[in-house]
């Protein structure tokens, strides 16, 4: 089958070769990919950020497929259903998972045990291979997929996979009272929707601080909400203080991640000596602009080692961080809803359709952020 | 083949004691106050341990590296591009050390990129020349960002050129010293 290939660093290819992946336990299923997506924390995975990235791999989280092979076990799910497959590989039985913490399940990844079992996403997150390509295993198939509803879009349905419940968890998470202000970090896909989202949870005033034009661009009009270019509003703390009468921001939302920009030593640190989990400006900016007494939601991906933040101004500020992987599977039911009713649109946040066999050229297109580049969904052509 | 022969008993929570003795022990209990709903529906059921009724076993059919950090594998996993190589042998270490620790993460990091070495070899090996311009998107690189990559390109043949003059003239001025 055609397949994405992590060569290393900056280099993919796809394999014509590779075998169609086989039912490995009971509750298996495989998965003819119709969509895939690059996320942006696969460009982590890209970047070489990421420990354990083993080259032969492939990446992908986030796809839509039709089931075409089942185990033994599978009764929730049949072959030649269309289904949406949740990012994060969860059992159902686990305390975690019964509690819905479905992306912090402790039955699928023995790699470690901060993270969950994530498709294709490094051996430090179950080791294994993902949905950039024309077939997928699909662990717990009675958990994780989740049937397509007849009328949505296949565009739609393969964003529901990550970007939307990330972004709604996002501002979930920052426990967001009506009137107010929510500051997102971040105008890539993720923190784009994070803001729309905000919305939906009654927030007074939504602004997104990001330095790539066109992206800002983009998010204003999409989520409806103040766009602003850090680089052209000195320091970015003090704009906010002075912008939301000196208190600072109800919620901060980091999207951001390990691969922020904005701050030359730890950009050394962070991404090039990876003496850190990562640049962690995103999130100094997001506890230094917050309120007394705010919130600071999490959704950045970053490493697992130490990362250094201004600890010392949480706890003077009194400051709650909310932080995990989004627990797709909760949210689905909702977020379908929403999808249902028009509230949300997901795949209005796709610019780029590829086909996988270009798989290289997109990494590129979209890391690079060429093409005014927000979201790509990579097309095989097998999915007809 | 599972050599997992744990059971759920094995990891009972002992631990827990019984605190009623204690004045005042629970008088202020807010079950309300609970900053990780709705994100966790909360139930307790981890207060007993490991010990939930396990989903069947995967084979072990390639050999798969385990946290330290937990007693046994998982009961499904990746089987993916298992440990081989220097790079193998250097994961293999790593993931004697725990999750918390140095130890674990950067020699990970080292195994990554000396197993892209091993990539290159490997494709050599089986007489598979990497198409390292296809691979990085340099077609894209062409297409939609031409000006700044012709500037990249003309200050790395600059530079480039700059240190080979550099070389050159150390060279002769060792060889003029020499005589």
């Amino acid at each position: 089958m055609l397949a994405m290939n992590y060569r290393g660093p900056h280099r993919v290819r796809l394999d014509k070769d590779k075998a169609i992946p086989e039912i490995l336990h009971p509750d298996d299923a495989i998965v003819r990919v119709l969509r895939s997506c690059i996320c942006g924390s696969d460009l982590h995975l890209y970047h070489g950020l990421v420990p354990d990235t083993r080259v032969g791999t492939t990446f992908g989280h986030e796809f839509i497929g039709e089931i075409v092979e089942i185990g033994s076990g599978v009764n929730n799910v049949k072959i030649g259903d269309r289904v949406m497959v949740p990012f994060n590989i969860a059992c159902g039985k686990c305390v975690f998972c019964r509690q819905e913490l479905y992306g912090n399940c402790h039955e699928s990844n023995p790699e470690a045990t901060a993270v969950g079992g994530i498709f294709g996403y490094s051996h430090t997150a179950g080791g294994y291979d993902g949905g950039q390509a024309e077939y997928v295993r699909v662990p717990y198939a009675n958990v994780g997929p989740v049937v397509i509803p007849d009328w949505m879009d296949p565009d739609d349905a393969v964003l529901l996979t990550d970007v939307v419940p990330t972004g709604y968890q996002a501002a979930e998470m920052g426990g967001i009272q009506p009137g107010d202000t929510v500051v997102v970090f971040g105008a890539g896909p993720i923190g784009i929707m994070a803001a729309k989202c905000s919305w939906l949870f009654g927030a007074g005033r939504v602004i997104i601080i990001d330095h790539i034009d066109y992206r800002l661009e983009f998010a204003e009009k999409y989520a409806q909400c103040e766009a602003y270019n850090f680089k052209s509003i000195g320091d970015p703390v003090v704009f906010l203080k002075t912008i939301t009468d000196s208190l600072g921001a109800d919620v901060c939302i980091d999207a951001v991640g390990c691969e922020a920009a904005g701050n030359i030593a730890n950009t050394i640190t962070g991404r090039q000596l990876l003496l850190q989990g990562g640049a962690t400006t995103a999130l100094h900016w997001a506890i230094n602009g917050v309120k007394k007494g705010g919130i600071v939601s999490i959704v950045g991906v970053y490493g697992p080692i130490d990362s250094l933040i201004p600890i010392g101004n949480v706890v003077n500020k009194g400051i709650t961080i909310r932080a995990n992987q989004a627990s797709v599977k909760r949210l689905l039911p909702r977020l379908i809803e929403h999808v249902q009713s028009g509230v949300l649109n997901p795949k209005g946040l796709i610019t780029h359709r590829i086909p996988l066999e270009e798989v290289a050229e997109a990494y590129h297109i979209f890391s690079s952020k060429l093409d005014n580049c927000i979201k790509t969904v990579l097309v095989p052509p097998s999915a007809g | 083949m599972i050599t997992d022969k744990t059971s759920p008993e094995d990891f009972t929570n002992k631990r827990r004691g019984n605190h009623k003795h204690i004045k005042g022990w629970g008088v202020d209990i807010n079950t309300e106050n609970d900053p990780t709903y709705p994100i966790k529906k909360r139930n307790n059921e981890e207060h007993k341990g490991y010990t939930w009724e396990r989903p069947d076993l995967q084979e072990e059919t390639v050999e798969v590296l385990k946290s330290v950090e937990r007693p046994n594998l998982t009961a499904v996993y990746g089987t993916s591009a298992p440990p081989s190589g220097l790079s193998g042998i250097i994961r293999r270490i790593a993931y004697m050390f725990s999750e918390s620790s140095y130890g674990r993460w950067l020699p990970l990091i080292i195994a990554d990129r000396i197993n892209m070495i091993e990539g290159i070899a490997d494709d050599f090996s089986k007489g598979r020349i990497p198409n390292i311009p296809k691979e990085i998107g340099l077609k894209s690189e062409w297409k939609y960002n031409r000006e700044k990559f012709l500037v990249k390109v003309a200050a790395g043949l600059v530079i480039t050129g700059a240190l080979l003059l550099l070389i050159r003239s150390s060279k002769k001025k060792s060889k003029a010293t020499q005589y």
